[in-house]
């Protein structure tokens, strides 16, 4: 067989992702029962959720305020009018034996998101449909052989289930598309983003074909990828498992898969072909979601500023270079961080921006790096960050010794620990100690005096006071003598 | 159209019900039943009519987002055939 690379430009891949969303409502989609992740087992149930016969359901109002904002936010048409369906399958983790979902009228369809690609340009990805639906119990598997334990916290809590078209090529677009619903999803304030407890999951469905073919391949569909990782590792597992295929003569073939994180490989699941009957019709406990153009203005005038407007304005008013304003802005935390700095600026300009924004690209993100931690938990204040970056920008430290005082910042424990060291060491660092400052004095001395320098070299050692003298002069007496001698030494040494 | 066994199998397979040779013979014939019962519909022009999705012709009934009291995990769980501590316990099934 041909080597990876080789196939991998002869084959195209066509990637569709399907992402459910948890909606971070108080309570479940059809009940007044918790929703709150951290409670003990078995504690957020009614008999709603539990699938008493006789129990009604009522819908959350927020459910379908919240799928609004992320439908309009991706440019999809909203239905005037939408029903419910059932879903019916058996399954332990839903009692009812059916899944109240959306059907033939999702409540939002036909929209897009853009995404950046590796090469700075931009792909069109597109949306097929946005629908509501419930989520299912918590089995646990492992506990004993011959059974399994089911937690029905998690069943009735909200979904947003996002079905994408097969626009992606490849698995970076892949990646990039979920991270970017993840990035609306958190920026609307809808869902928390975090995957690790399953508030976001994501199926693909994956196909290959030869490049330049229209039609498309058999695709299969990976269930259940609960990380970035997962995502990546999985779709490239499966694509590599497809090819292989072909290029042996045989034909892929429908079925779902699972993907195993250990040996990195994803195998299909012995489901019955019977299984996949899910018999949808209308719910008739639930009457349609109408959605008036009242409600769709409504629902815009609260829309919160979205990534992309984020990144214009930062560059527009803030003059930032848009690889920095990407940055700054991918995190919405972060950047709400970043525009509490920049109000905290005494003088608001391009420069102190700028230089606000460096400091927070390198030094704070290094911190959050190297203590994996958010920046919700970073303990510098906003208002001792914008002196720090107002210190860099008036010139009186450089950017050099800006870091020391950063992370000298570090130590102080509240707000008035931290002014005081940022006035300590800002003294400290405008006059004595920053290097990169006195050096580029010593060495214009040094230019300045090339006679005295060749005096110097063949022996002449006392001019040493000499040049301190003029570099004192010229630093208004601000450097240090100790510093500005062992710089001198050094320069004049080498 | 009318209900083959193979039909009667599949429902029963999806309704997780077992039933003899005779039961199946019987219940192809209800279906049946119902099925031509049903068909007299075809009898009315039904081109320009759409579908009713719910007997109610309201729209719009919803909550507000707040949370109530939920069940007593201990009442919920003595309806429970099995359980181990605070979980329901059930036939292992994984294959989804």
């Amino acid at each position: 067989m041909e080597s990876m690379n080789v196939l991998n430009s002869k084959y195209e891949p066509v990637i569709g992702l399907e992402i459910h969303a948890q909606m971070n409502t108080a309570s479940k989609a059809f009940c007044g029962c918790s929703t709150d992740f951290h409670s003990s087992p078995n504690t957020n149930i009614c008999p709603v959720c539990l699938g008493y016969p006789g129990a009604l359901p009522a819908l959350n109002e927020m459910l379908v305020d919240s799928i609004l904002k992320m439908g309009i936010a991706t440019s999809c048409r909203v239905r005037e009018e939408s029903i419910f369906a059932r879903k019916n399958y058996f399954y332990p983790d839903l009692t009812k034996g059916y899944q109240i979902t959306q059907f033939e009228t999702p409540i939002c369809h036909g929209g897009f998101l853009k995404i950046n690609l590796k090469n700075n340009e931009t792909k069109k990805i597109g949306i097929t449909r946005i629908h509501m639906e419930e989520d299912a119990g918590k089995s646990i598997h492992d506990f004993h052989d011959d059974s399994s334990l089911i937690d029905f916290n998690r069943c009735g809590v909200p979904l947003i289930e996002i079905v994408s078209e097969p626009d992606m090529n490849s698995v970076d677009e892949a990646t990039r598309f979920l991270q970017k619903i993840k990035q609306t999803l958190v920026y609307l304030e809808i869902n928390d983003g975090n995957m690790e407890e399953g508030s976001l999951r994501c199926d693909a469905n994956i196909s290959v074909r030869i490049k330049g073919d229209k039609k498309l391949g058999t695709r299969t569909e990976i269930k259940n990828l609960n990380s970035f990782k997962n995502v990546s590792d999985a779709v490239s597992a499966e694509i590599k498992r497809q090819i292989s295929l072909i290029e042996s003569g045989e034909k892929v073939s429908y079925n779902t898969m699972t993907y195993n994180a250990k040996d990195k490989k994803t195998t299909a699941t012995r489901s019955k072909e019977e299984a996949h009957d899910y018999r949808y019709f209308p719910e008739p406990d639930l009457v349609k979601v109408k959605v008036t153009k009242e409600k769709i203005e409504n629902i815009k005038s609260i829309l919160p500023e979205l990534p992309e407007q984020k990144v214009m304005r930062y560059v527009t008013e803030f003059k930032l270079p848009s690889a920095d304003a990407e940055e700054i802005s991918h995190d919405k935390d972060f950047a709400g961080y970043f525009e509490r700095v920049v109000s905290e600026l005494k003088l608001k300009n391009e420069n102190n921006y700028r230089t606000a924004g460096n400091i927070l690209r390198t030094d704070v993100r290094k911190v959050l790096n190297d203590r994996k931690i958010s920046i919700s938990e970073f303990t510098v204040s906003a208002k001792v960050l914008a002196g720090l970056a107002e210190s860099v920008t008036s010139g009186s430290i450089s950017a050099s010794a800006s870091r020391e005082v950063f992370n000298e910042i570090l130590f102080g424990n509240t707000d008035d620990e931290q002014i005081k060291i940022l006035e300590n060491s800002l003294k400290k660092y405008s006059q004595v100690s920053d290097t990169g400052k006195i050096e580029s004095l010593v060495k214009k001395i040094l230019e300045e005096n090339p006679e005295e320098v060749k005096r110097y070299k063949i022996g002449e050692k006392k001019l040493a006071g000499f040049f301190v003298g003029k570099i004192m002069q010229e630093s208004k007496g601000k450097a240090n003598p100790k510093i500005v001698n062992e710089l001198l030494i050094k320069n004049l040494e080498d | 159209m009318a209900v083959s066994i193979k039909d009667v199998e599949k429902i029963a397979l999806l309704a997780k019900l077992k039933f003899n040779e005779r039961e199946m013979e019987k219940l192809r014939g209800d279906l049946n039943k119902i099925l031509e019962y049903i068909d007299k519909l075809n009898e009315l022009d039904l081109e320009k009519v759409n579908p009713l999705e719910n007997i109610n012709e309201t729209e719009n009934v919803s909550r507000e987002d707040k949370v109530k009291q939920s069940m007593d995990t201990e009442l919920a769980l003595s309806n429970a055939p099995s359980k181990t501590g605070k979980f329901f316990k059930v036939p292992k099934v994984i294959d989804k």
